[in-house]
């Protein structure tokens, strides 16, 4: 293949091949620009599928990413089980009151029917109208929270730590609910037309629970999950910590891992050991305050450290990019992707020696 | 440093509550409730802060064994105990923000480091600012999840400020962990790393105040 004409997805899975596309791909994960973008507040943005469409197409072209996010917000899947959702002027929505109130509820949970729940709805749309408007030339990443994450939405974080020490009977039918739940939100999104899924999970990270831990619980379930999703999943930790067990996540079938800022990107990647590809790791919350210099020094830094060979997606620690991130840092990431990450990296050797 | 504090903190990291109790109590042989929790109870819990913070030890630990200790401190320092450190006066409070669980870590860990504190529960800019100075709070702790908060900060310290109040602010939560510089752009007067950090600062400011 002629690398000067490589399209987003062919760059995309070179690297996910372990192979050195024509230059590193941006997966810039921004999702509440769009409504800056579209001049609506964020609650209207994301009350039809044509604004998120729209949005999503023009960050495309204006940052020059190499990927389209389905993604809306976490609390969506909440909304499906019954929960509510709180709308913020200025950051992203929010889960209300838990739905599980008390651990005996668990015993009678049902999970909502993707096919039919409202707010779902306007996800598959959002995505069937990015791949009528791109095809096969961008991936569309869609998302799901994973059966063993939601449960902090669903019940709050501190009652489900109790939960999962202390009950662990309680614990397992929940995953059995959830990880139905996912599935099948997953598959849905896939056929929709999404071409990968990043499987939220940072319950697992090493920053929340002890690999002893993960290893019984969080690393079964995704196991589980992963084995039912009919296409590509990426884990990501939303910024969590994950060098500890990052062969043990390359054990569940993921293809991707997301990763911290808090870790060394170069320590990551010798740790994925080409089993995994990365994604990651600029930390979304300083990039609010970066001048251009500054951005274009974190890509350089992050490309010199785990560029080489392929195998990795350049993109924010969390998985998504803060509204209060300014236009200026975001073109200038996508400068300094354009500038430093055209393969052969032949500046890397020497970037290396002296830092 | 005393010998109890390593076995301590083992059974707690391993949420093992008959062993760290059982160490407790050996402490509480030679000790009085109050030295026991200075000598064993307050560096075991700053041993899990740092290790967390390091990335050693898991939030799940640290939850857990900062919930247990302060019930295990709660039997032998009651609330009215005059050993309990109701000096400075000290709220903490989640601002404007969804996220209970950072408040409620830091909360059991200066509980079970022998501090008595007001808690705000959750709490937007106005009523916050109100009520601190209304209550004559000294020392106020923010905790806080999500960016658009975090940055609220600001807003409480400047009213704070404007009104002279006097008021020490101690913020954390994620955001100022992933920008180390947050905490002075928003004019607190520090940041605590974790929950243990909470208790040292306010230790320090103690000092100072007296
Ligand atoms: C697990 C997680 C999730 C889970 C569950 C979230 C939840 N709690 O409800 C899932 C996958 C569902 C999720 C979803 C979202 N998440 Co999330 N998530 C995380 C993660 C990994 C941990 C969050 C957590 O609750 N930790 C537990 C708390 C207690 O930890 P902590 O705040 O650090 O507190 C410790 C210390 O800081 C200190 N401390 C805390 N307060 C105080 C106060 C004082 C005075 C002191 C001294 C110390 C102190 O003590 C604590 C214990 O040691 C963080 C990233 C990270 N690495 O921390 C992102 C993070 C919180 N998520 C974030 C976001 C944005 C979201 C979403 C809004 C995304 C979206 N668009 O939907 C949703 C919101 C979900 C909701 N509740 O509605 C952002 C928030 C910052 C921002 N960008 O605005 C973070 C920080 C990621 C990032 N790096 O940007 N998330």
């Amino acid at each position: 293949m002629n690398a000067t004409t490589m399209n987003s997805m062919q760059r995309t899975l070179t690297t996910l091949g372990q192979q050195e596309p024509d230059r590193v791909p941006l997966f810039l994960l921004t999702t509440l620009h769009g409504a800056k973008e579209l001049g609506m507040s964020i609650e209207d943005y994301y009350a039809r599928a044509e604004n998120v469409i729209e949005g999503q197409l023009r960050l495309l072209k204006k940052y020059r990413a190499d990927c389209l996010y389905g993604f809306f917000y976490a609390s969506i899947e909440v909304e499906a089980w019954g929960g509510s959702t709180i709308y913020l002027p200025d950051g992203p929505p929010l889960c209300g009151a838990p739905i599980i109130q008390r651990p005996e509820d668990i015993d009678t949970l049902k999970a909502p029917d993707v096919a039919t729940a409202p707010c779902l709805q306007r996800v598959f749309a959002a995505i069937r109208g990015l791949k009528a408007a791109v095809g096969d030339t961008v991936p569309i990443i869609g998302v799901a929270i994973s059966p063993f994450s939601l449960p902090i939405m669903q019940m709050g974080f501190d009652k489900y730590i109790e939960l999962l020490y202390e009950q662990p009977e309680r614990f397992e039918k929940l995953m059995a609910a959830n990880i139905a739940f996912s599935v099948a939100w997953s598959n849905a999104q896939l056929a929709a037309g999404a071409t990968a899924i990043c499987y939220f999970d940072p319950m697992s990270s090493t920053t929340n629970i002890p690999r002893e831990l993960y290893l019984k619980t969080g690393q079964q379930v995704a196991k589980r999950a992963i084995a039912q999703i009919k296409g590509p999943t990426a884990t990501h930790m939303a910024s969590g910590r994950c060098l500890p067990i990052m062969a043990d996540i390359a054990d569940t079938g993921t293809a991707v891992v997301g990763v911290s800022g808090l870790e060394d990107l170069g320590e990551l990647k010798a740790a994925a050991n080409k089993r995994v590809s990365l994604l990651g790791n600029l930390n979304g919350i300083e990039m609010r305050r970066w001048t251009p210099e500054q951005a274009e020094a974190a890509v350089k830094c992050a490309i010199a450290r785990a560029g080489r060979g392929g195998g990795l997606l350049l993109g924010d620690n969390h998985g998504e990019i803060p509204w209060q991130v300014p236009d200026e840092v975001l073109l200038a990431i996508g400068d300094a992707v354009e500038r430093w990450g055209r393969y052969p990296l032949d500046w890397v050797e020497e970037y290396l020696a002296v830092t | 440093m005393n010998p109890l504090i390593k076995p301590f903190r083992e059974s707690l990291e391993m949420l093992d509550r008959v062993q760290a109790e059982s160490v407790f109590q050996q402490a509480l042989t030679t000790l009085s409730p109050i030295q026991a929790v200075e000598q064993v109870v307050v560096p075991a819990l700053e041993q899990i802060g740092a290790a967390w913070e390091a990335g050693s030890v898991a939030l799940s630990q640290v939850y857990m064994s900062g919930r247990f200790c302060e019930e295990l401190v709660e039997h032998v320092l009651p609330p009215s105990d005059p050993d309990r450190k109701h000096q400075p006066r000290s709220a903490i409070v989640v601002l404007s923000d969804y996220h209970m669980l950072g408040k409620r870590i830091v909360y059991s860990v200066m509980r079970a480091s022998g501090f008595e504190l007001f808690d705000y529960g959750r709490m937007g800019v106005d009523e916050l600012v109100a009520r601190a100075q209304a209550d004559k709070i000294r020392v106020l702790l923010i905790s806080v999840l999500i960016l658009p908060s975090a940055l609220r900060v600001r807003d409480v310290c400047t009213r704070l400020k404007a009104a002279a109040s006097g008021i020490k602010v101690l913020v954390g939560g994620a955001p100022f962990l992933f920008d180390a510089q947050m905490w002075q752009e928003v004019g607190a007067d520090a940041m605590g790393h974790s929950a243990a950090d909470a208790v040292n600062i306010v230790e320090g400011w103690m000092g100072e105040m007296q």
